[in-house]
């Protein structure tokens, strides 16, 4: 076991795959020389070169089409966003192109791609920096969504989405990168479509994911002492959502509360807890309630930035008050 | 009213083309004309749908370049990719299928008019969006590289042929790969076909610099201007751009200047096309050029070029016949292809 920062177990996940496949490489803005914006692709450059390593001019649509195209021809790229949200510039090849071709071309061609970088809502680093792509990309047919929440599942998961053969949009909070944990020594990979029971409960379901995860960890501590037993569910799988995980924790607690950093319209939880009214109404004791980010671009203002998403105390008092609605 | 601009002058001689490769260039841009005007017919009969974008006038860009290239080339289009992907190699019969919506479509139906696909023959695509499919041709031109200096592999020296017309060349993709490809030194060759309209925009009322060739200079990429009327004439670029990306000595942009005989697409009512501008074009047909630069150099007689023309004509009522009579989708298999397991 060896304790490792987050941002290392994804070079780590990087580095073995890329020794692994020659096909895989990395292809963004500063990933070369500079080593990516948050360390990621540290000392890539020099191991693997110019090549396999790609700096590129910021032309985000332009490199994203780029990777399509040689994706399509038989290499495995991973496009490094050096902020997420640059990625919005990058939409059409994304959407259109990323995520359709294969179905448009009746199965010709297939994309095995990942998209990653560091998104969410940092410290101040205002809207444009702050962003939350997931929800606007959820709705794109062909495309998984996936987001890692702990150096564990990190590496585990990019590893995992590297050999997936299709298109995954991988999403790193910048937040977590030096979150610490001991990581096994030998080799392992993480399902790309499983939820992580993060704690065992019988109260109330949390379903959450990257760093609301934590906020999650965080309010069970004072839930805990103060008696209640909260079920925490990392989602993980953000598209397609793993129903097996979420539906067996509804059938044990009947209650979910939502914890997301997207914003609430058409965020992650909107979509979730129309799913969830679909497959599991009836398993329901009260209605699923969404904790979200504020509808409105992310204040520069730090105390505007705290009231714009869900601290821990508001997902205490919520399940403190969904409990009290006793059946 | 805006002048014509002069087109270079090109002066093959008898040895410019062999009789064998003349008729092989022949055929092909027969093919595309036939095969379109029949589109036509069959998209006023109700038997294709969707915006249907035709290739008549411009067939000596398609045959000029694709069948200057190798069959493990790549070929990257737009939404006017019929004629391309017949240049290409992909059989009539696939390429109408798909205009029907067959499951026998080279994209199986899910894809359409704009959308034509077909790993076999290494055509990237049918992009619908102006400008998409620049980046992914670039793409494929990175893997050729990629899989040569990376992976040691000494037969990746293919090169790909990325058409796209005058509108695109003032969106933003396209200076964003003029630049990477010329830093990159990819394989690629740009082929802007300007046919003068980007629907109802024109040309000179869409940009700074109607030269498109020139903006090749700004990124020290080679950039050449030819008659896009004169297939002889764009296969002689054609054939010096491709020996240039083979040898791994860069990109070239070619501008071919030509016209589209109809309106941008078959619901274009073509309001805004002047007549003598359509007429001027219409008396440089393309096909008509070759036939008599074959016929005066003894390279084939009138009556050869007539079977040929009558040959493809069978070869496109059979595609109709092809594409009527085979089957649609299942719907059970509606979600197919979504993803890459399924196969």
């Amino acid at each position: 076991m060896a304790e490792t920062l987050l941002f290392n177990a994804l070079r780590e996940a990087l580095d073995e795959e890329m020794a692994r496949d020659q096909a895989v490489y990395v292809i963004g803005e500063d990933v070369g020389h500079y080593g990516g914006s948050y360390k990621v692709t540290k000392g890539l450059y020099e191991k693997y070169g110019d090549m396999r390593v790609k700096d590129t001019p910021i032309a985000e649509n332009s490199f994203t089409g780029i990777a399509v195209g040689s994706a399509m021809t038989g290499l495995r790229p991973i496009i490094e966003g050096m902020n997420m949200g640059f990625l919005l510039l990058a939409f059409n090849q994304i959407a259109n192109n990323a995520g359709m071709l294969r179905y448009t071309s009746g199965g010709n061609f297939k994309i095995p791609m990942v998209i990653r970088g560091p998104g969410g809502v940092g410290r101040q680093l205002g809207a444009e920096h702050s962003q939350r792509l997931e929800a606007y990309f959820q709705g794109v047919p062909g495309l998984k969504l996936v987001a890692c929440s702990t150096p564990y599942n990190a590496k585990g998961l990019l590893k995992a989405a590297i050999r997936d053969d299709n298109p995954v949009l991988f999403f790193e909070h910048v937040l977590l990168y030096n979150l610490k944990e001991n990581l096994p020594e030998s080799e392992y990979l993480c399902r790309l479509d499983k939820a992580e029971v993060v704690r065992e409960g019988k109260d109330v379901t949390l379903l959450t994911y990257s760093r609301m995860r934590h906020h999650c960890v965080q309010a069970a501590k004072t839930l805990e002492k103060e008696g209640y037993d909260p079920e925490i569910i990392d989602l993980i799988s953000l598209k397609p959502l793993d129903f097996e995980t979420i539906g067996a924790s509804v059938r044990k607690t009947h209650r979910v509360v939502i914890v997301e950093e997207c914003m609430k319209s058409g965020g992650v939880g909107a979509e979730l807890t129309a799913s969830i009214n679909d497959r599991l109404f009836d398993e329901l004791d009260a209605p699923v309630v969404r904790l979200a980010s504020q509808d409105i671009p992310t204040p520069y203002n730090g105390l505007l930035e705290s009231l714009t998403i869900v601290q821990p105390q508001v997902i205490v008092d919520t399940v403190k008050d969904m409990m009290a609605l006793q059946v | 009213m805006v002048q014509e601009r002069t087109v270079p002058v090109f002066s093959p001689t008898a040895t410019t083309i062999s009789r064998e490769d003349g008729l092989t260039i022949y055929e092909d841009m027969v093919l595309g004309r036939s095969f379109e005007d029949k589109c036509a017919e069959m998209y006023y009969r109700g038997k294709m749908f969707g915006f249907v974008h035709l290739y008549n006038g411009q067939e000596a860009v398609s045959s000029g370049v694709i069948k200057s290239m190798r069959s493990d080339d790549f070929v990257c289009s737009t939404y006017r990719d019929h004629v391309h992907a017949l240049s290409a190699g992909v059989p009539a019969n696939q390429v109408m299928a798909e205009l029907f919506g067959k499951e026998t479509g080279c994209s199986k139906g899910r894809g359409g008019s704009m959308h034509l696909f077909s790993q076999e023959h290494n055509l990237l695509g049918g992009f619908a969006f102006v400008a998409e499919g620049i980046p992914v041709a670039a793409g494929a031109t990175y893997q050729t590289k990629y899989r040569r200096e990376v992976m040691g592999d000494e037969s990746a020296d293919q090169v790909t042929a990325c058409f796209f017309g005058d509108g695109a060349s003032n969106n933003g993709q396209f200076f964003e790969c003029l630049n990477m490809a010329a830093l990159w030194k990819l394989p690629i060759i740009f082929v802007v076909e300007n046919n003068k309209w980007a629907i109802g925009m024109a040309h000179e009322r869409a940009t700074s610099q109607p030269e498109v060739f020139k903006k090749a200079t700004v990124f020290n990429m080679a950039g050449v201007e030819v008659d896009g009327m004169d297939v002889l004439a764009v296969r002689a670029e054609a054939q010096e751009a491709i020996a240039r990306a083979r040898a791994g000595e860069g990109p070239t942009l070619i501008e071919a200047l030509t016209y589209r005989f109809r309106g941008h697409s078959l619901a274009d009512p073509d309001e805004l096309r002047p007549k003598h501008e359509k007429d001027d074009w219409f008396s440089r047909d393309p096909i008509e050029k070759l036939a008599d630069h074959l016929t005066a150099h003894n390279l084939a007689t009138a009556e050869e070029l007539k079977a040929i023309a009558q040959r493809i004509q069978a070869t496109v009522t059979e595609s109709v016949e092809f594409a009527q009579s085979s089957p649609e989708p299942k719907p059970e298999d509606l979600y197919r292809f979504v993803f890459a397991e399924d196969v």
